[in-house]
C-alpha cells in the first residue's frame, strides 16, 4: 500500500509524449500497455489510429480505444456495410482506409459519412470495383474531406465524380489513377469546383486535351500524374497558355503522343518545378532537354524506357543546373561518350540508375566515380560490360553510397571489399553476381552493420560461412533474399536467426534446408511477415508447427514443393494473419487437409492452387470462401526440376 | 443525245429573274426590254423546233424504238413550251396596267395566268382538263393557295420563322400578302376536280385522279409539275397574320412580315390556337403544330441529366457545363440507384458465425464430430505441436455441407470486368494496370 508509485508523477501528456515516440512499433505499444491497468487504460486512451486483422472484433476494439481517429482496414479483405454502420455511430472517425476490403456498399459509407461528415477528412477506397456513383455522392456530404483515394473505382462516371466535385470543395489529394469510367466533363468539374487541390493523379483516364486548361489553372497544384493519358498530346498542350505555377512534380510517362512540344509549353514559366518524369514516352531529342533546361529548381529527371541520343545526353550535362536524382534506366542508346560528359557536369548528383543499359563499360564508371562523388544510391543492374576494376574504383571515391544494386554485373569479392568501407550501406543488391564468395560477404558482414536489405539471389558461390558473417555483423537487417544459392544449410538459418528485425526472408531453392533450420528463424525471427520456402523439399509439418506458433504477424508465405502435409497447412492457418498462400505440388496435401485449412484460415485474401485441386473442391465451397474475401488463382504448371545457377543463367543469355 | 442535260432551263431562269426585277422597277413599259424578251423567245422557239426536228430524224433512223423514250422526249418538248407559253404571258402580263398599282392584288392575275399555263401544258394533249382551268379561276381562293402551296408541298419540316429576310427588306420592296383564318386552318388544299376530294398534297391528288380514267395514267399527267414553274417572274412576297394586333400583322407599328405560307400556318397555330396535340407520354407538353409534337416525343423522357436545382438536360455536358457556372449546384444521380438500406441481421455476422460453426462430417466413426475449432484450439496446451495431428484421418473428411452457406452476391459479374481486363490490356501498358486489378 504504501508503495512508492514512481509513474503516478508523470502527468498523462507526458505519457503521452513517450507513448508517441514507441509508436512506430506495435510490439513496443503491447508491451506497455500489459504493464499496469493504468497503463492499459492511459494506452487506450492514447491510441489514435487502429490497423485490426478482422472485422469480427471491431465492437470490442472500438470500446477499448474510444479515442481512435484513424482505421486501416487494409488486412481485412472483408469489410460489410454491417461494421461500417458500428463504427460510424461509435467513433469521430477522421480516416479511413477500405482499399483491401471488399462487400461494402454505398449504403455503408453513407452511414460512415453522414455520422461523421464534419471530422472525416481522409477516405481511401481504392480498388472499390463493386462501387459506383452512389457512393461518389454519398462522399460528397463529407464537407471537410482533403485527401480522396479512388483509384481503380472503374465504375464511378463523371456523374459521382461531379458531385465528389461540388460537396467536397476542401480537397487537397485527389486520386483517380485507372478510373476508366471518367472523362474531361468530370475531371474539368474536378478542376473548377476543387480549387484548394495540390495532388492530383489523373493517371490512365481517357481524358482527352479538352480538360487540360482547367487542370493547369489550379492555383495550389504541386504534383500531377498524366501518366498513360494516351488522348494528350502536343496540339492540346500547346493550348495552354500558362502552366500551373505552383508544379513541382509533372508526371507524364506513357504519354506517346507528347513531344517536346507540348512539354515545353506545360512546363513555360513553371519556375518551381522540381521533379519531371517522363519515362516510355517520345524519344528524348535535344529539344526536349532544351524545354528541361529553363526550369531553374529542377533536380529529378526521370527517363526510363526513353530513346536516348549521346547528343542528347550530352545537352542535359551542359545545363547549367545540378540535377540531385537521374534515373535513365532500360533506356535505349545511353552510350559511355554520351554518359561520361553527362554525369561530368552533374557533380551534386546523389541518385542514379542505369539499369539495363547494358552497352555502358568501365568508362562511364570512371567518369561517375570521379565526378559524383556524393552518391547516395546507384543502380546498375545488368551493366554486364563494366569490367571488375570499375567497382573497386566506386568504392574508393564513393563514401556515402546507402544503396547499392548490382545484380547481374561482374563485381568480385575485391570490390564488395571496396564498397563495404563506407559503413552507410543499407541496401546491397548482388544477386546474379556470379563471381561473389564468402570473403566478399565476410567483408560486407564486418564492415556494414546498418545494413538493411541485403540479394544474394543465385549466388552459388556463397555458403554458410559468409552468412554467418552477415548475421553477426548486421544486426538490422529486415529484408535477406537467399533464392537458389544452393549450398546454404540450416547453419545459415541458424545464424539469421539472431536477427531479430527480418521481416522478408526468400530462400526458394535451397534443397540443404531443413525443418530444423527453419525452427530456429521461426523462433528468432518473430517479425517476419514474408516467407518464400519454395522447393525448400525437408522442410515438414514440424517446421510449420513452429512456425504457427511463433511467427503471428506472417502475410504470406510460398510453400510449393515443400514436404508439408495437412497437419502442417492446418497448423499454418492458424496465423490469425496469414494473407496469401501459395501452394503448388504440394505432394502431402490432400483436398480435404486443403478445405479445412482454409476454412479455418479467415484473413486469407489470395490463395494460389495448383488446379488439379479444382475439380475436388465443390463450388458451393469455392464461392463460400470467396464470399468471406479471399480469391483463388488457379496454376496448371508442369512439375518443375531445380537448374543450378550457371547453367540457368546460360538460359537467360540465350532467351535474350 | 441527252435532252435532260441542257442547261436551258437555269440560264432562262436567272435571266427572266433579272427581267423580271428590271420590269417592277420601272413604272412604264420598257422597250428594251420587251425587245430582247421577244428575240430569247424566239430564240427559245428555234431551239425546241430544231429538237423536234432532230427526234423526227431519230424516227426514221431508228424503227425499233422504245416506247418509254419517246414519252421522254414528248414530256421534255412539252415541258419546253409550257415554259415558252409563260415566258410569252408573262412578257405581256408586264404590260397590264394592274399589275403595279396594287400589289396585293396584281399577285392574284399572275397566279392564275401561271396555273393556267400548267394546265395549257395537259391541254396540248387532254382537252378536259380546260375545265380545271375554269374551276381553279372560279375557287379563285383556294386556287390561290393550292398554288402557293404546291411550291413548298415537300417541305415536311416546319421552317424556322427566324430565318426570314424581312427584316432586311425595306417595308415597300415587297408585296404582302394576307390570307384568312380559314385558308390557313384549311385541311385541306388541292380537290379533285370531278369528285371534290380534298388532299393536303398535290401529289396525292394525282395519284387519286389515276382513278377517274386512263387519260391522269400517262407520265406526263402523273409528273410532278415542272419545276419551270419557278421561273415566273419573282416578286418578293411576304406575309401578313390575320390575326389583328399580332406583331405578324400588318398593321402592326413594328411589322414583320412572314416569309412563306408554311411560316404562316405554323406562326397562326402556334401563337392564335389551341394547343390541341398533347405528349402522350409525360401527359404534360402541348403542342398546337403536330410537328412540334413529333420533335419534343422525340427527346421527351430523355433529359436524364438532372441537377440539384430541379433543372433537366438532355445532353450531359450541357448539364456539368451548367454545374462549373453555378455555385451549390450539384449532378443528380438517377433515384433508383440510390435506393436500398442496410440488412437487418448483418449477413458479415451470419457467414461467421455458420462458418465458425460448421461441423465436418468425418465418416469413420473414431474421429467423427471433431469440430475444426477445437482441434486448432489444442495446439497452445500441447508441448509438441506437431504430435497432436497425427491421429487426423484426412482422408475420411467429407465436406458435402456447403450448399446452405450464404454467398454474397457481387455487383459486379465476371463478364463486365473481363470485358475491363481486356479494354485494359489495350492500353498501352496493360501490364502495369493488370496488376493493378
Amino acid at each position: 500500500m504504501g508503495r512508492f508509485k514512481p509513474f503516478e508523477f508523470l502527468s498523462d501528456e507526458i505519457i503521452f509524449t513517450i507513448l508517441d515516440s514507441l509508436s512506430s512499433s506495435p510490439l513496443d505499444l503491447k508491451s506497455f500497455s500489459l504493464v499496469c491497468k493504468s497503463f492499459h487504460s492511459l494506452e487506450s486512451k492514447h491510441r489514435k489510429t487502429l490497423k485490426p486483422y478482422s472485422t469480427e472484433l471491431v465492437n470490442k476494439i472500438l470500446n477499448r480505444y474510444p479515442f481512435v481517429s484513424s482505421l486501416d482496414f487494409s488486412l481485412c479483405p472483408r469489410v460489410a456495410d454491417k461494421t461500417l454502420c458500428l463504427i460510424s455511430s461509435s467513433i469521430g472517425l477522421k480516416s479511413i482506409n477500405l482499399s483491401r476490403s471488399k462487400f461494402f456498399t454505398h449504403l455503408g459509407v453513407s452511414s460512415l459519412v453522414s455520422n461523421n461528415c464534419l471530422t472525416l477528412t481522409e477516405i481511401d477506397l481504392s480498388n472499390g470495383i463493386s462501387l459506383n456513383d452512389s457512393t461518389a455522392s454519398v462522399i460528397s456530404e463529407a464537407k471537410n474531406l482533403e485527401k480522396l483515394w479512388l483509384s481503380r473505382c472503374v465504375f464511378i462516371s463523371d456523374m459521382g465524380i461531379g458531385c465528389i466535385a461540388v460537396g467536397c470543395k476542401k480537397l487537397k489529394l485527389l486520386d483517380l489513377k485507372g478510373c476508366f469510367s471518367l472523362s474531361d466533363l468530370g475531371v474539368g468539374l474536378v478542376a473548377v469546383k476543387c480549387k484548394q487541390l495540390q495532388i492530383l493523379d489523373l493517371s490512365y483516364i481517357p481524358i482527352t486535351n479538352k480538360c487540360l486548361p482547367e487542370i493547369f489553372q489550379l492555383p495550389y497544384l504541386k504534383s500531377l500524374a498524366l501518366v498513360g493519358c494516351c488522348f494528350i498530346d502536343d496540339e492540346g498542350l500547346a493550348n495552354i497558355r500558362q502552366g500551373s505555377l505552383s508544379l513541382e512534380t509533372l508526371n507524364m510517362s506513357y504519354c506517346p503522343n507528347v513531344s517536346h512540344v507540348g512539354l515545353s509549353a506545360v512546363t513555360n514559366g513553371v519556375v518551381s518545378l522540381r521533379q519531371l518524369i517522363i519515362a516510355y514516352g517520345s524519344p528524348v531529342t535535344v529539344s526536349l532537354t532544351d524545354c528541361m533546361q529553363r526550369l531553374p529548381m529542377l533536380q529529378s529527371v526521370k527517363l526510363d524506357g526513353c530513346q536516348l541520343t549521346s547528343s542528347a545526353l550530352k545537352a542535359i550535362g551542359d545545363w547549367c543546373i545540378s540535377l540531385r536524382d537521374l534515373s535513365l534506366s532500360k533506356c535505349v542508346g545511353v552510350m559511355d561518350d554520351g554518359l561520361s560528359l553527362l554525369v561530368a557536369k552533374h557533380k551534386q548528383l546523389k541518385k542514379l540508375d542505369i539499369s539495363c543499359c547494358r552497352e555502358i563499360t568501365r568508362l562511364s564508371m570512371d567518369s561517375i566515380t570521379n565526378s559524383c562523388t556524393s552518391l547516395t544510391s546507384l543502380r546498375m543492374e545488368s551493366c554486364s560490360l563494366v569490367s571488375r576494376e570499375a567497382f573497386i574504383s566506386i568504392g574508393k571515391k564513393c563514401h556515402f553510397l546507402e544503396e547499392l544494386d548490382f545484380t547481374d554485373t561482374e563485381v568480385d569479392d575485391e570490390g564488395l571489399k571496396s564498397i563495404s568501407r563506407g559503413s552507410r550501406l543499407s541496401v546491397l543488391r548482388i544477386g546474379i553476381c556470379l563471381n561473389i564468395t564468402d570473403e566478399g560477404l565476410i567483408h560486407v558482414g564486418t564492415h556494414c552493420p546498418k545494413l538493411i536489405e541485403l540479394d544474394l539471389y543465385r549466388s552459388p558461390s556463397i555458403t554458410d560461412l559468409g552468412i554467418a558473417a552477415i548475421a553477426s555483423g548486421c544486426p538490422n537487417l529486415e529484408i535477406i533474399n537467399l533464392a537458389y544459392s544452393t549450398d546454404i544449410t540450416d547453419n545459415s538459418l541458424l545464424s539469421l536467426s539472431k536477427c531479430t528485425k527480418i521481416n522478408t526472408l526468400e530462400m526458394r531453392g535451397c534443397p540443404n534446408i531443413s525443418s530444423t533450420g527453419f525452427s530456429a528463424i521461426a523462433q528468432g525471427c518473430k517479425r517476419l511477415t514474408k516467407l518464400d520456402i519454395k522447393s525448400c523439399f525437408n522442410i515438414n509439418d514440424s517446421g510449420m508447427a513452429l512456425l504457427a506458433h511463433f511467427s503471428q504477424s506472417l502475410k504470406q508465405i510460398n510453400l510449393s514443393y515443400c514436404s508439408v502435409t495437412d497437419v502442417g497447412l492446418l497448423a499454418l492457418a492458424s496465423i490469425s494473419c496469414l494473407q496469401v498462400v501459395t501452394i503448388l505440388h504440394v505432394d502431402g496435401l490432400t483436398a480435404n487437409g486443403l478445405i479445412a485449412a482454409l476454412v479455418s484460415c479467415r484473413g486469407l485474401r489470395k490463395v494460389k492452387l495448383h488446379t488439379s485441386f479444382k475439380s475436388s473442391l465443390s463450388q458451393p465451397f469455392i464461392e463460400h470462401i470467396e464470399s468471406r474475401g479471399c480469391s483463388f488463382q488457379w496454376r496448371d504448371k508442369p512439375f518443375q526440376a531445380a537448374v543450378d545457377a550457371r547453367s540457368w543463367k546460360q538460359q537467360l543469355e540465350a532467351t535474350l | 443525245m441527252d435532252f435532260e442535260d441542257t442547261p436551258l432551263g437555269h440560264q432562262k431562269c436567272d435571266k427572266e429573274m433579272d427581267e423580271d426585277a428590271a420590269a417592277r422597277k420601272l413604272p412604264d413599259w420598257d422597250p428594251q426590254a420587251m425587245l430582247w424578251n421577244l428575240s430569247f423567245l424566239e430564240h427559245k422557239i428555234h431551239q425546241l423546233r430544231s429538237m423536234v426536228h432532230l427526234i423526227v430524224q431519230q424516227q426514221d433512223c431508228v424503227s425499233h424504238r422504245s416506247n418509254g423514250l419517246l414519252a421522254q422526249q414528248q414530256q421534255l418538248v412539252s415541258a419546253d413550251l409550257t415554259s415558252i407559253i409563260v415566258q410569252l404571258i408573262s412578257t405581256a402580263g408586264s404590260l397590264l396596267p394592274s399589275s403595279k398599282t396594287s400589289p396585293s392584288t396584281a399577285n392574284v392575275p399572275r397566279s392564275v395566268h401561271v396555273s393556267e399555263a400548267v394546265e395549257q401544258n395537259n391541254v396540248i394533249e387532254h382537252l378536259e382538263i380546260g375545265q380545271a382551268v375554269n374551276y381553279v379561276l372560279e375557287q379563285n381562293d383556294i386556287g390561290k393557295s393550292n398554288l402557293t402551296a404546291a411550291a413548298v408541298e415537300e417541305h415536311e419540316f416546319k421552317e424556322e420563322e427566324d430565318v426570314e429576310e424581312g427584316h432586311d427588306l425595306h417595308p415597300g420592296s415587297y408585296e404582302v400578302l394576307q390570307l384568312e383564318k380559314e385558308e390557313i386552318l384549311a385541311q385541306h388544299t388541292h380537290f379533285c376536280l370531278i369528285c371534290a376530294k380534298g388532299f393536303k398534297r398535290d401529289a396525292n391528288l394525282r395519284m387519286h385522279m389515276r382513278g377517274h380514267g386512263n387519260q391522269y395514267k400517262t407520265p406526263a399527267a402523273l409528273a410532278k409539275p415542272a419545276k419551270d414553274l419557278s421561273t415566273e417572274p419573282v416578286v418578293l412576297r411576304r406575309y401578313s397574320c390575320p390575326f389583328v394586333g399580332c406583331k405578324r400583322n400588318k398593321e402592326h407599328k413594328k411589322f414583320l412580315p412572314l416569309k412563306t405560307i408554311l411560316c404562316v400556318k405554323n406562326h397562326y397555330k402556334r401563337t392564335h390556337c389551341e394547343k390541341s396535340y398533347i405528349c402522350s407520354r409525360c401527359n404534360n407538353k402541348r403542342f398546337s403544330v403536330s410537328a412540334d409534337l413529333k420533335t419534343h416525343e422525340k427527346h421527351c423522357g430523355r433529359d436524364n441529366w438532372l441537377c440539384s436545382c430541379g433543372s433537366t438536360f438532355s445532353r450531359k455536358d450541357k448539364l456539368f457545363g451548367h454545374v462549373a457556372l453555378f455555385q451549390g449546384h450539384t449532378p443528380v444521380l438517377p433515384s433508383d440507384e440510390t435506393k436500398g438500406s442496410v440488412s437487418d441481421g448483418g449477413e458479415s455476422h451470419e457467414l461467421t458465425t455458420r462458418a465458425g460453426s460448421t461441423r465436418f462430417n468425418f465418416s469413420s466413426g473414431a474421429s467423427s464430430g471433431i469440430d475444426i475449432q477445437n482441434v486448432l484450439g489444442s495446439r497452445n496446451g500441447e508441448d509438441d505441436p506437431s504430435s497432436s495431428y497425427s491421429q487426423m484421418d484426412f482422408e475420411a473428411c467429407n465436406f458435402y455441407g456447403f450448399p446452405e452457406l450464404p454467398r454474397i452476391p457481387s455487383e459486379v459479374s465476371e463478364g463486365s470486368l473481363s470485358f475491363l481486363l481486356s479494354e485494359s490490356s489495350s492500353v498501352r501498358n496493360g501490364g502495369s494496370l493488370d496488376d493493378a486489378l
